[in-house]
């Protein structure tokens, strides 16, 4: 016969056990109800559990910190705010949608009376984009990305006049994933968000579809 | 304006203005490198690491009864959870993600982060806080320095106890509404992991850590919401760490072994009051409480529109309300985003005025709690439980196993 203490004890003990069972429970099983398949948790075995958008895939799933180029402003906040130094944001090239210009809005200021690579000219702090002639009348433009510090400069110059090939996204070989990513809570535009880590990238103008006959590799 | 809104518009719309050029010198189009997050199989890992490090400091403390043990395991999960993991996901700010979960059904919670926070209380719940003995990060940090721990005295003790339970009342708070998580903001040790922290929060850490080497622990003891959660769960734990591993004989050769203070000392007499002074003090507490907690409650509901300023919703609407003069010129990034995002000032408000409203109620409950807290609190104390030998305070005691190796009685 335990004395009294023991039997209070006890009985806590068993409910707060019951009251961590119940929450774990609520939390995995809380959203079958709203929308499903048909085939909730059959998840693990679920051949289509990559593309799944359904809660209970996602469960399954890290989620990771991407930022929607579509609601960027380039505030700049991305180069300052990120507990990496320099930052996890760099700016992509998306070679598919860009237009190859000379008078490229993204590399040369907007006064810029001469176009050459004279540091003078160039939007870019760092000198992190590389302009090289292919032909006539096309250049190229490539990141190089261990100077990039994710400011968005060249990505606001090529949104304005350009066709929007440069993009800001987080670079997931760097991000370390904060539990609450600090650019997220410094930006403007409620840009950021959780994403799948199966399918970590979103660029403006390229969905998954036509990411598939690009050259994108992911 | 309108140039500027229209140009805001193009740039939220990536056009083709420039139609994709046709090479004609043979030129390939380089590839647009899209790296991938660290893979799954490591996030089972950590959770994999996590149970056996539990598992073992549980064995060390209960069945080898070795400081020494102990000492190596938290080395390890600092290098393991502290600077390779760079202490994140963890078990404190997990809470976090507990709450927003509960009230945000957008949020998908991953696995690995619901197991952070229920294996450590479950531990707690059987077998004491061998989670904050060897397993946190953070508490093997401060573990390291405490070179010269002070006795701050029971009353100390008690009061800075409190900051804790107002922490994790805030950090519900804010997580329920969405609004921020401010463990997670306010971590001072994470930028030491990282190497990489902004100088406020280094500074935090270096002040926690100086003071640790007289107080020791003092983020675990006065500030770590995840050590209430611990504290209330531990005390009723099946199996805790016992001082002796016998009979206690009263040398009182460990009174002084706990850098925590939380060593419980025995009482002097079973029942030092009388009936009728029992009685009185009982009727005292449960006049008290409900009184603190509709007075910490309605304190609370008056505060919600400073607790709410943090949201940044919130401050939205107040910037469209009333631009900070002078801001013709330089408008902020907040309004521009806002402009650019297409939505009325009137859903600007609407949104702040729900947010608002959560914090009004919020405000309520965190004040009843903080209430409840204090009325216990001072229950607690005006309340004696007999004891006839040293034992640790079950919910304070962080199972660190200093106080065995002074016990005199062996087997």
């Amino acid at each position: 016969m335990p004395n009294r203490r023991e039997f209070i004890q006890k009985l806590v003990r068993g409910s707060i056990l019951a009251g961590l069972g119940l929450l774990s429970g609520a939390l995995i099983f809380r959203s079958r109800e709203e929308d499903g398949c048909g085939f909730d948790f059959a998840c693990g075995s679920c051949s289509k559990a990559k593309d799944c958008n359904l809660p209970q895939a996602r469960a399954n799933t890290q989620m990771v910190w991407q930022l929607d180029p579509a609601k960027c402003i380039q505030c700049g906040r991305c180069a300052t705010s990120c507990v990496l130094t320099p930052s996890a944001v760099k700016c992509v090239h998306v070679y598919a949608m860009c237009g190859y210009c000379d008078l490229c809005g993204g590399y040369f200021k907007p006064e810029t009376k001469t176009l050459n690579t004279g540091a003078e000219n160039q939007l870019c702090p760092t000198n992190a984009i590389k302009r090289r002639f292919i032909e006539d009348p096309f250049f190229e433009y490539t990141i190089d990305e261990p100077l990039c510090i994710g400011c968005g400069k060249c990505v606001k110059g090529c949104g304005a006049f350009g066709n929007g090939s440069l993009q800001l996204q987080v670079r997931h070989d760097r991000c370390v994933n904060c539990n609450e990513c600090s650019i997220a809570r410094n930006c403007p535009s409620e840009a950021f968000s959780r994403v799948p880590a199966n399918n970590p990238s979103l660029l403006n103008g390229f969905g998954k579809e036509e990411m598939k006959g690009q050259n994108i590799k992911v | 304006m309108l140039i500027l809104l229209a140009v805001q518009a193009m740039n939220a719309l990536a056009v083709q203005r420039f139609p994709k050029p046709e090479f004609e010198s043979g030129y390939v189009q380089p590839e647009t490198l899209l790296p991938s997050p660290r893979t799954e199989i490591l996030a089972v890992m950590d959770v994999f690491v996590l149970l056996a490090s539990l598992s073992i400091v549980t064995w060390l403390v209960l069945k080898k009864r070795s400081r020494n043990g102990v000492f190596w395991m938290s080395l390890f999960s600092m290098i393991y959870f502290g600077f390779y993991r760079e202490g994140c996901v963890c078990s404190i700010g997990s809470i976090q993600n507990i709450t927003l979960a509960l009230f945000d059904h957008a949020y998908v919670i991953p696995l690995t982060v619901m197991v952070f926070f229920i294996l450590p209380l479950l531990f707690s719940l059987f077998f004491g806080r061998v989670f904050c003995a060897g397993v946190c990060p953070f508490g093997a940090l401060q573990d390291l320095v405490a070179f010269r721990p002070q006795r701050l005295g029971s009353r100390l003790n008690a009061v800075l106890g409190l900051i804790p339970y107002l922490y994790l009342g805030l950090a519900v708070l804010y997580a329920a509404t969405g609004t921020d998580f401010i463990i997670c903001r306010y971590d001072p040790f994470v930028g030491i992991f990282r190497f990489n922290a902004s100088f406020g929060m280094l500074l935090f850490a270096a002040t926690l850590l100086v003071s640790g080497i007289f107080i020791a622990r003092p983020y675990c003891r006065f500030l770590c919401p995840y050590g209430v959660l611990l504290n209330w769960t531990s005390r009723f734990s099946k199996r805790h760490l016992t001082i002796t591993p016998s009979e206690c004989i009263q040398c009182r050769l460990c009174e002084n072994s706990c850098p925590y203070d939380a060593i419980d000392v025995p009482t002097p007499a079973k029942n030092p009051d009388s009936t009728r002074t029992r009685v009185k003090k009982l009727m005292l507490i449960s006049l008290l409480i409900p009184v603190l907690i509709v007075a910490c409650g309605w304190t609370g509901s008056r505060l919600h529109e400073t607790l709410a300023g943090v949201s940044s919703k919130v401050q939205l609407a107040k910037e469209i309300l009333a631009p900070v003069s002078g801001a013709a010129q330089t408008e902020s990034f907040e309004i521009k985003a806002f402009r650019s995002s297409g939505k009325t000032a009137s859903q600007a408000f609407s949104e702040a005025n729900v947010i608002l409203h959560r914090f009004y109620l919020g405000g309520w409950l965190l004040g009843g709690f903080i209430g409840l807290v204090f009325g216990l609190l001072i229950a607690g104390r005006m309340l004696t439980t007999f004891r006839t030998g040293y034992v640790p305070n079950k919910g304070t005691c962080f199972s660190c196993a200093r106080c065995v190796d002074y016990c005199p009685v062996k087997s």
